[in-house]
């Protein structure tokens, strides 16, 4: 018999990112601007599941917010151990420019952060308070806000998408949507259809044609085209620019149940171009265990081809909630899986929901996690840091609910700026 | 004294209006119609919606009763058999255990043999190796073990099949969301009822030859609506839980005083570990709690171990309604849990009746009762058939046994038939047809209503993908064509996680987060929608 396993790999680097969803990329972003050399891991993780815009804050309490900033404001007077509450609206800027910016350089087009938040389309038929969205959904917002004539696509055998669900639930407040269903080009059989295989047969020139010359057959007085998003995977801006054309009226893409293509998107990009920019990926495992001594963390983990290690002077655990696997729960207890850092949390498990559902305050367990300092290392329950080389960014730091406030992607891109600042600084 | 209905009453009139959608109100329903008996029935709410809803699904064999109550036991029995007979496409004639570990108590044990023998149960004696061959999850402290016939029963497939059957024969009808407003009386008749539909607000009025009171855990309520007295239930709340996967291959029973954790009831793909009993005073808003979870687990641990690392997706609680004994005192376990049909002569009335309490296992004979007491005031002469007739369980009914629909999906091969519900696999030509001819499709079909008709929700997700899905269905099929199928998703969510919240922990937890993450984050449930002009209609 021959060994399968080959030798343990060894990684040296000054970073190690732990993590591997918007927190952990904007991280790994962040430190090769800075020269820094890093390595990343995680598992999958949750990127496959975001809708593709990316929220600053979008909501309080239930009350959507238009102006994010003074939003950020108020914020850090009310609830002072928000994460956003140890980042300035100028730092916050910057990370998101240089994020979305980053995003568009690497191949997927966002928008430039404003100073309002937009309204988004979300396929329930509601918008939603967002601040930067791929270049090929900014149409519907447009749509919206004008009140445009629309003509909403449906394909036939796609699930959970319903152009009539989007046209009667904006019914009064976007009267001019009219919706039709297609069958997708070389997929008229009725059986079930997914996102992610029409996205990659829209990579092919010949079905941009053929889909485009079904839609123009109905378009009638349309004045914009609305579908769910399936515009490609690798290159979602030439997609759309050339589907646009050969319709000859503005296009959009509306995000749908996941697994979605926004998000595999994203996770695909991430994978493949940041290896190219210096970035020592290890993709789709879970570190298992990190020690840490004087001089710094050693991580370790396994994949199919044998053990890793991954020796770096610093880390930042970007590892996300319980969906990620960053944070465990017993029937008692909300742990931190990796290092096991005291997690604020409610003291019984009664606590961690509320009775409704949807209440307005959202749910206590949410706002568990990681308590961080001014430097973002996360605490012991004595309030002193864990390590001088140990930071921690994203959904896993406490006291804030990144769904409710619609909040994600802003405390993973500010909260991975300044754990990158601060990670920098420690000693080699 | 005459008044003058507001022009949006609707008006029926039949021979025998039941009120309660319960399994009590359904049963009499079909063995009123066999006998020929033109019914209406209406609840409140919708089918099942309290006891019959909430239970274990436990048929019995009369064991647990045997040492208490040995006359319930021997109509268990009875029932348990013509049921089995009557109604097998509905029952899992699964078998189940009754044992104990050490501690328990050795006089219960010791007699428990001869308790069953007098009320003519089969039981076998095992030894505590043999029980752990039977079910292997059973602990290594297992002292005594006996094997009794007891069976499980879908409540819900049970109750739309009396439901459809009555529709069938001779048109009867249900009416969903009716509640009673008031009883007209005159001469000690009830001449008319009055209701209110509480979707669409419309007041209806039913006229009726005789009135039955099947309304369970609110019939003390409804009897004193129409001036009764006489009708004092106790409520008890008991709280179930579900685990994703089914624990054992039949019902394991502590050999013990009934108490509480103390039965484990398979469910198809499923397991439910039940129950609490806490005295209540009042019906709304009732729902488990984190304490009662905890204190089922821990008591149910010492006869299954494996409870422990077994991952719960949903808990329940219902309230059984029992007749007030003189000797109960404060211990609801202790009140009857036989049945009672009250005639309401002596209260002045001529054509109302109430019947209460007793349990799932004895529902065709509480029917069967009361039936006969209808049929005569009626003139009637039909002999009750429940007993030997089949309950026809075909179509649109059979959409709510665990497993029956990936069995049907595979056999019928189809792929255009897209799976809504990916947990219970349930396709889309199930919602149609439930949406189409399920007992209730007469109305506007709520997500809640489909869900209780079949078995969306009620997989590992808890209603995360498939009320989306679902809802998307429907608009796309025009059953929903303004704001209402979001406020039917956001209900229908908001129910579930009634169930969901006291066993989140673990594995459920990821689920969780990716629930809100939908139902939040993609769909915007928890935001007002700009749109809110036309979510009043309901005519869709």
């Amino acid at each position: 018999m021959i060994a399968m396993k080959q030798q343990a790999r060894h990684y040296k680097t000054q970073l190690a990112v732990i993590g591997t969803g918007l927190a952990g990329f904007a991280a790994s972003i962040f430190a090769l601007d800075r020269g820094i050399t890093t390595s990343q891991v995680g598992n999958t993780g949750a990127v496959a599941y975001t809708t593709g815009y990316l929220d600053l804050l979008g909501s309080d309490t239930g009350n959507l917010i238009n102006d994010p900033w003074k939003g950020l404001d108020a914020l850090r007077r009310d609830e002072p151990d928000h994460p956003y509450a140890r980042i300035t609206n100028d730092e916050v800027r910057a990370a998101f420019e240089r994020f979305t910016s980053g995003l568009s350089d690497m191949g997927i087009g966002y928008t430039e952060p404003g100073d309002r938040n937009l309204m988004a389309l979300l396929p329930s038929g509601v918008a939603k308070p967002t601040l930067s969205v791929p270049r090929t959904m900014v149409a519907g917002i447009d749509a919206y806000k004008a009140g445009s004539r629309a003509l909403i696509i449906n394909f036939v055998g796609v699930q959970g998408f319903s152009a009539k669900e989007l046209l009667a639930n904006f019914k009064s407040s976007w009267p001019q949507i009219t919706t039709t269903t297609l069958a997708f080009p070389d997929m008229e059989s009725g059986a079930p259809v997914y996102a992610e295989v029409m996205a990659r047969a829209l990579e092919v020139p010949a079905t941009r044609e053929k889909l485009a010359e079904s839609i123009k057959h109905v378009l009638g007085d349309a004045e914009c085209v609305g579908l769910p998003a399936v515009l490609g995977i690798h290159n979602p801006d030439a997609v759309h620019k050339e589907m646009q054309k050969l319709i000859g009226v503005p296009l959009f893409e509306i995000p749908t149940l996941p697994p979605s293509v926004p998000g595999i998107r994203l996770r695909e990009m991430f994978e493949q171009v940041l290896p190219t920019q210096g970035l020592t990926l290890v993709p789709q495992q879970k570190a298992q265990r990190i020690e840490l001594d004087a001089t710094g963390v050693k991580i370790h983990l396994e994949d199919s081809f044998g053990d890793v290690m991954i020796e770096a002077h610093a880390a930042i655990l970007a590892t996300g909630r319980f969906l990620s696997g960053g944070l465990g729960t017993d029937q008692d207890t909300v742990r931190e899986t990796l290092m096991d850092i005291v997690v604020s949390q409610p003291a019984n498990r009664a606590d961690w929901h509320r009775q409704d559902y949807f209440d307005p305050r959202g749910h206590p367990i949410n706002r568990s996690g990681l308590q961080i300092d001014e430097c973002f290392r996360p605490l012991n329950a004595d309030g002193t840091p864990v390590s001088e080389r140990v930071f921690a960014a994203g959904t896993v730091l406490a006291h804030h609910d990144w769904v409710r406030q619609r909040c994600g992607a802003g405390v993973a891109i500010a909260s991975a700026y300044k754990a990158v600042e601060a990670a920098s600084k420690v000693p080699k | 004294m005459t008044t003058i209905d507001p022009p949006e009453t609707k008006i029926y009139e039949t021979e025998a209006l039941i009120i309660g959608g319960g399994v009590t109100g359904v049963g009499l329903m079909r063995d009123m119609a066999l006998r020929g008996i033109h019914c209406l029935l209406i609840d409140s709410k919708d089918l099942n919606a309290g006891a019959s809803g909430s239970n274990h699904g436990l048929l019995h064999s009369g064991g647990r009763y045997a040492t208490t109550d040995w006359e319930t036991a021997a109509e268990c029995r009875i029932e348990g058999d013509i049921l089995k007979q009557t109604a097998a496409e509905c029952i899992d004639p699964c078998g189940g255990l009754f044992v104990a570990v050490e501690g328990d108590e050795p006089d219960f044990i010791a007699n428990f043999a001869e308790h069953c023998t007098k009320a003519g149960i089969d039981c076998q004696a095992l030894s505590p190796a043999e029980a752990r061959e039977v079910e292997p999850t059973l602990s290594e402290k297992v002292i005594a073990a006996y094997a009794l016939p007891d069976a499980t029963i879908d409540p819900f497939h049970i109750t739309l099949s009396n439901v459809k059957h009555a529709q069938q024969l001779n048109d009867s009808v249900y009416l969903p969301h009716t509640e009673i407003i008031e009883f007209d009386i005159n001469d000690g008749v009830i001449t008319s009822v009055l209701c209110h539909d509480n979707r669409t607000h419309h007041t209806v009025r039913i006229r009726a030859k005789q009135i039955i009171n099947a309304a369970g855990a609110w019939a003390m309520k409804v009897s004193r609506l129409a001036g009764c007295t006489d009708v004092d239930l106790l409520y008890a709340k008991g709280t179930l839980i579900v685990s994703n996967s089914r624990i054992s291959n039949g019902v394991v029973n502590r050999l013990r005083v009934p108490g509480d954790g103390d039965i484990l009831v398979p469910g198809g793909t499923v397991s439910l570990l039940g129950t609490t009993s806490d005295k209540v005073d009042n019906l709304d808003d009732i729902h488990p709690t984190v304490e009662e979870v905890d204190h089922i687990l821990a008591e149910g641990m010492p006869m299954l171990p494996c409870l422990k690392d077994t991952r719960f997706i949903r808990a329940f609680s219902g309230v059984r309604p029992l007749l007030q004994a003189a000797d109960a005192g404060s211990d609801a376990r202790k009140a009857s849990r036989g049945f009672r049909l009250f005639d309401h002569q002596d209260q002045g009335l001529q054509n109302f009746a109430t019947l209460v309490g007793g349990k799932l296992t004895t529902y065709r004979l509480m029917a069967e009762k009361t039936g006969d007491l209808i049929a005569q005031r009626l003139g009637n002469d039909q002999p009750c058939k429940t007993a030997t007739e089949p309950l026809p369980s075909a179509g649109a009914v059979r959409w709510t046994e665990p497993g029956f629909a990936p069995r049907h999906w595979y056999k019928k091969n189809d792929p255009t038939d897209m799976i809504l519900c990916e947990c219970e696999m349930v396709p889309q030509s199930a919602v149609d047809e439930i949406v189409e001819s399920a007992p209730g499709a007469e109305q506007h079909m709520t997500l809640r209503a489909i869900a209780l008709r079949s078995r969306i929700g009620k997989g590992a997700c808890q209603g995360s993908f498939c009320a989306a899905r679902v809802t998307s269905h429907l608009y796309d099929r025009d059953v929903y064509g303004h704001g209402e199928g979001r406020e039917h998703m956001r209900d229908f969510v908001s129910e579930r996680f009634k169930g969901v919240r006291p066993v989140l922990w673990g594995k459920q937890m990821p689920q969780m987060e990716l629930a809100e993450a939908l139902h939040c984050g993609l769909m915007g449930l928890d935001l007002t929608p700009d749109d809110d002009t036309e979510n009043d209609d309901e005519a869709g």
